[in-house]
């Protein structure tokens, strides 16, 4: 027997060739590691819950020349001010106000109802009522973003983004400690 | 008698179906994901019923956070570059190529305009450090300034104005907040967006 060439090719019989059958598996053993690894990390990494955009507009500046605002009934009005540890602090109207407590979870039920009365009050007009927030210094941004939420959740089109008077606040004060709210 | 053969099952399961499905997430993910620069400054934003995804193209984002620091961003990288070139010449301040990539990779501005040169030259872990914010007070507003900088740098560079939008902490105290309010209505910005999480709207209402 002459020495092999080409691996085993010439074997056995003469005349006869015997390819060597390939086993068609390959091992995808560490492919497939490597894959998981991959999802793993991709899974991991990704945010899927994108951002929200939420529109507001403020007022523009008020210039010194321009024409005093327009005068609008008192009833139309809620005062919404939001103070600290969540409470927000309401009255309506401008005489002698009497002031209120309320929450995040009830402030909606009262928009509601005092939007009802007002409408029936002014049964001719669109969208009477008007919603004026003030936020005082101690709340928090949470505050702000949830309040002006509550305008689109109550579908209240009328709403202003106002600073506190010096007045509002101490009326605030009074009524904390009256309540002996602690800060 | 012949013995009774013991059937013998193969231990190997097909894992085919499996090796599939995961290439498929990989490839899922692999095209969903948008790499980020780090951020200087991490946030926990309040959530909303707004159900408007905020843009991902030439915009604005003013962040404070809850000890007060406002942080300005922009999005496109030759905006960025040009924005680093105005306030050069602006504030007689002198940038090299370097800085200028730098500056083009950066995700956040977070320092006041004069610190900028020095605060480019540490390192990625050490600008986070050193942060103290853009000082937006009335006495010395470089938020407002950097604001029109960065509108213009952005017509300058890519044609596109910016949208502005505004993103704070949750648990951020609101004269941060008014603050930067008052900063964007003397820049006579009245409408923008606030950057919130989703929530789901109240199903029960009267």
């Amino acid at each position: 027997m002459s020495a092999e060439v080409g691996g085993g090719e010439k074997r056995g019989k003469k005349g006869k060739k015997r390819t060597k059958k390939m086993n068609p598996r390959i091992d995808m053993t560490p492919m497939v590691d490597l894959g998981f690894l991959l999802l793993t990390f991709f899974v991991l990494t990704t945010t899927l819950a994108t951002p929200t955009a939420m529109p507001i507009i403020i007022p523009a500046k008020v210039d010194n020349n321009d024409p005093p605002p327009d005068k609008i009934a008192s009833s139309k009005v809620i005062t919404l001010l939001v103070g600290e540890k969540d409470r927000i602090y309401w009255y309506q109207g401008t005489e002698n106000p009497e002031m209120q407590l309320n929450d995040f979870t009830n402030i909606r039920h009262t928009i509601f109802e005092k939007r009802k009365i007002c409408e029936q009050k002014f049964p001719n007009q669109k969208d009477p009522f008007i919603v004026i927030i003030k936020i005082t210094d101690k709340a928090n941004y949470k505050n702000v973003v949830d309040i002006l939420d509550e305008m689109t959740i109550t579908s209240q089109k009328k709403y202003a983004l106002v600073e506190p008077t010096a007045v509002e606040i101490e009326m605030l004060e009074k009524y904390r400690v009256a309540a002996g709210l602690s800060l | 008698m012949p013995k009774a053969k013991i059937h013998r099952k193969s231990t190997s399961i097909d894992m085919t179906p499996m090796v599939d499905l995961a290439f498929l997430l990989i490839t899922f993910f692999m095209l969903t994901i948008k790499f980020r620069p780090p951020e200087n400054v991490k946030v926990i934003t309040p959530s909303s019923v707004a159900e408007v995804k905020i843009p991902n193209e030439n915009i604005l984002i003013i962040t404070f956070d809850t000890t007060g620091r406002v942080f300005l961003s922009i999005d496109k990288k030759p905006a960025k570059i040009q924005l680093l070139k105005d306030i050069g010449q602006k504030y007689d301040l002198a940038f090299d190529e370097k800085e200028m990539k730098e500056f083009g990779m950066l995700a956040d501005i977070g320092v006041p305009i004069r610190n900028l040169k020095q605060w480019l030259s540490l390192s990625v872990e050490d600008r986070k450090k050193n942060c103290p914010g853009i000082p937006c007070d009335s006495t010395d507003n470089q938020l407002a300034e950097l604001l029109t900088m960065a509108r213009k740098a952005s017509i300058a560079a890519t044609g596109a104005d910016l949208r502005i939008a505004v993103k704070g902490d949750r648990k951020a105290s609101a004269p941060t907040f008014k603050k930067v309010i008052a900063t964007l209505q003397s820049k006579k910005i009245n409408k923008f967006n606030l950057i919130t999480e989703g929530e789901a709207k109240p199903q029960s209402l009267k």
